[in-house]
């Protein structure tokens, strides 16, 4: 009797950390990633990364020298890739901070093992997402005195603080620096793990540096729990925050398409189903690429799919109230932009969106699937480009049908825009690789908490 | 067996006038968190006040057992909080209103409304602030020196070994009672270990 209740157990809830690990082979497990050399298939990645890196520093020098021309932006489609890659690049990096802060707030244990990657893809998203704007002003040397209240002798004013775009900087830049600051307060503990295995005397003393002579005292524990769990819930609002002000971009304007008042949950919603996206390639490509499958198992990822699913079909019915509301308004100008985006020259990419972001996750209903490595990964790739697809269908088919039709125009992208948007993958991929490379890519403290919960409660169950 | 407890005792240095002592304390490493609650409260019922927990993840209930109130870095973040806000109004309304009034689509010069989303972002942008510049002056970090790595097996503090130090300026203090206690309790090592 006592064993079945035990296996009845497991299956509800399987352990977070398999294999019969103890603390020291989490410790030897995570930390040896950065202790020996990468394997080939990293290097390989790394240098296919870097190049497409390359290609955006080329496609930045290039913009910057000829001017904003060389984007396929145009009157009246005045936003195109540029915004359409921010967007998704700020989307994606919210299911980071999802895991790291919401899922903390909610006791989910599973979220331990993915937390730490997931961060530092926050980090790298938002990095990507910010070159966007900042090149889009044609001068990003001067940015800075036109979006921060920077007092300066040439401009003589003061920013619009009532508008929108001012908003976005706040958030995104809030955004940016609170990230940064909650993974690097997440990896103390982490880098003193690596500091104290270290053995090279220049690998000590940055480790040493970067742990800031961190000791693991109880009393330091104290502190640092409190300030984690603060974190935790200043994150949580402000990840929200974050794209409801993205939205805001839209929202508060009067142009049919983007004037609604759906935008932020809707937005926020289609956030997290591509940062999960995402965030599940990423941990599947190095689940395999460092046999880290005991710590990040597949209950974990079959979790992800189920976020997935739930949040596909919150941006699905979105989809669907926006229609019914542009028919139900009476606004004639409201119902154009919503039937030109099914059938209006657009229609490629609105049926693009459809298929990748309301019909791909439905197929995380079945346990088949959602267990299914090959599978997830590769619904996870049309989640992204489907939700890529949402940003642009917003952006490009409200523009490009002005409500003069002597006004009407087209957007093509150019082969700067393709670099770019190509560009900016490599520069994420770098930092992401280079991240796996020389940091400890799993919260090793974190798991090993979890850890110690897992072996009293097989201790509860044995007696 | 006095002759193995002394080993263990480093040559003790020459004291200042009116200096007790120059060594940070004894610490026993102990293999399981439950182990190293079990000597906190034996060590706790024996009468010793000054104890440090060193451990590779956060225990619970090692706080009640070392009698710690809770961090006071909640008020901290309050304070800063209220900053971020107070900021954003003035920040706002002194370039919108005062120093530059410009009306811009026959918009009031401010205006509680727009101002919502900036006054958000820097209270919480200087909470974060406050959380963790706050948690690293509690915690005084950085400090790149502690008498708590002069233990042989300081190291393991961050991998699976669950320290106990019972420092010196303990009022009951005495190393060779010290290192029985905690050798009586499961540690497999205890060491007075210098300041």
């Amino acid at each position: 009797m006592a064993d079945l209740a035990i296996d009845q157990r497991y299956e509800l809830n399987p352990p977070l950390v398999t294999g019969g690990a103890t603390y020291a082979d989490i410790t030897e497990q995570v930390s040896a990633i950065t202790e020996k050399a990468p394997p080939r298939q990293w290097y390989y990645a790394f240098g296919v990364a870097l190049l497409l890196a390359g290609l955006l520093g080329f496609c930045l020098t290039y913009l910057v020298a000829k001017g904003i021309g060389v984007w396929g932006n145009n009157s009246p489609v005045g936003w195109g890739w540029d915004i359409t890659n921010f967007v998704w690049w700020i989307g994606i990096g919210h299911a980071g901070t999802l895991i790291s802060a919401i899922l903390f707030l909610f006791r989910q244990k599973w979220r331990t093992s993915i937390n730490r990657a997931a961060e530092a893809m926050t980090l790298f998203a938002v990095a990507c997402a910010g070159i966007y704007p900042l090149f889009h002003t044609g001068r990003p040397w001067r940015a800075v005195y036109w979006l921060f209240p920077m007092p300066n002798e040439f401009l003589h004013m003061w920013q619009n603080f009532r508008s929108p775009l001012m908003w976005d900087v706040f958030a995104v830049s809030t955004y940016a620096t609170v990230s940064a600051l909650f993974w690097f307060v997440g990896l103390v503990p982490d880098l003193a793990t690596l500091r104290d295995r270290a053995v090279h005397p220049i690998r000590k003393t940055i480790f040493g540096l970067l742990s800031l002579g961190w000791r693991g005292s109880a009393d330091q524990w104290r502190h640092y729990e409190l300030a984690y769990l603060i974190l935790a819930g200043l994150s949580t609002p402000l990840v929200l925050s974050v794209h409801s002000i993205v939205s805001f971009d839209f929202a508060t304007s009067v142009l049919p398409g983007w004037h609604t008042t759906i935008f932020p949950p809707y937005f926020v919603a289609g956030a997290i189903f591509s940062g999960f996206a995402m965030v599940l390639n990423l941990m599947v490509a190095a689940r395999w690429l460092y046999k880290l499958e005991n710590l990040i198992t597949i209950k974990h990822l079959e979790n992800m799919c189920k976020i997935m699913l739930a949040t596909g079909m919150m941006v699905g019915f979105a989809y669907g109230t926006e229609f019914f509301i542009a028919w139900y308004s009476a606004n004639p100008y409201e119902r154009f932009a919503f039937i030109n985006r099914m059938f209006g020259p657009y229609w490629w990419a609105y049926w693009s969106m459809i298929t990748c972001n309301v019909i791909a996750p439905q197929f995380f209903w079945f346990k088949k699937f959602r267990t299914s490595i090959p599978v997830m990964f590769v619904l996870a790739i049309f989640i992204n480009i489907g939700m890529w697809f949402e940003r642009f269908v917003i952006i490009a088919t409200s523009l490009h049908r002005d409500f003069l039709p002597s006004s009407w125009g087209y957007f093509k992208p150019t082969w700067v825009d393709v670099g770019t948007f190509v560009g900016t993958m490599g520069l994420f991929m770098t930092l992401f690789l280079l991240f796996l490379r020389f940091l400890p890519a799993i919260a090793i403290s974190e798991v090993k908490g979890v850890l110690h919960q897992q072996i009293n409660q097989e201790k509860g169950a044995a007696h | 067996m006095a002759g193995t407890l002394l080993d263990k005792l480093p040559l003790p240095g020459f004291l200042k006038p009116g200096e007790t002592s120059r060594h940070y304390g004894v610490i026993g490493d102990f293999d399981t968190p439950e182990d190293l609650l079990r000597a906190i409260r034996t060590a706790r019922t024996a009468g010793y006040t000054r104890m440090e927990a060193y451990t590779p993840f956060p225990i619970h209930g090692i706080d009640e057992a070392l009698g710690r109130p809770r961090s006071p870095l909640g008020r901290i973040v309050v304070v800063c909080a209220m900053t971020g806000l107070t900021l954003a109004v003035l920040l706002q309304w002194w370039t919108g209103a005062i120093d530059y009034p410009l009306v811009i689509a026959g918009k009031p010069l401010f205006a509680v409304e727009p101002s919502v989303p900036i006054m958000f972002e820097l209270s919480v942008l200087l909470s974060a602030f406050g959380a963790v510049f706050g948690m690293f002056a509690l915690n005084k970090l950085p400090t790149f020196y502690h008498p708590f790595f002069n233990f042989s097996r300081a190291h393991g503090a961050t991998n699976d070994r669950f320290l106990l130090a019972v420092e010196s300026h303990d009022p009951k203090f005495n190393a060779e009672e010290v290192i029985r206690l905690l050798d009586s309790c499961g540690s497999r090592h205890s060491e007075l270990v210098e300041a």
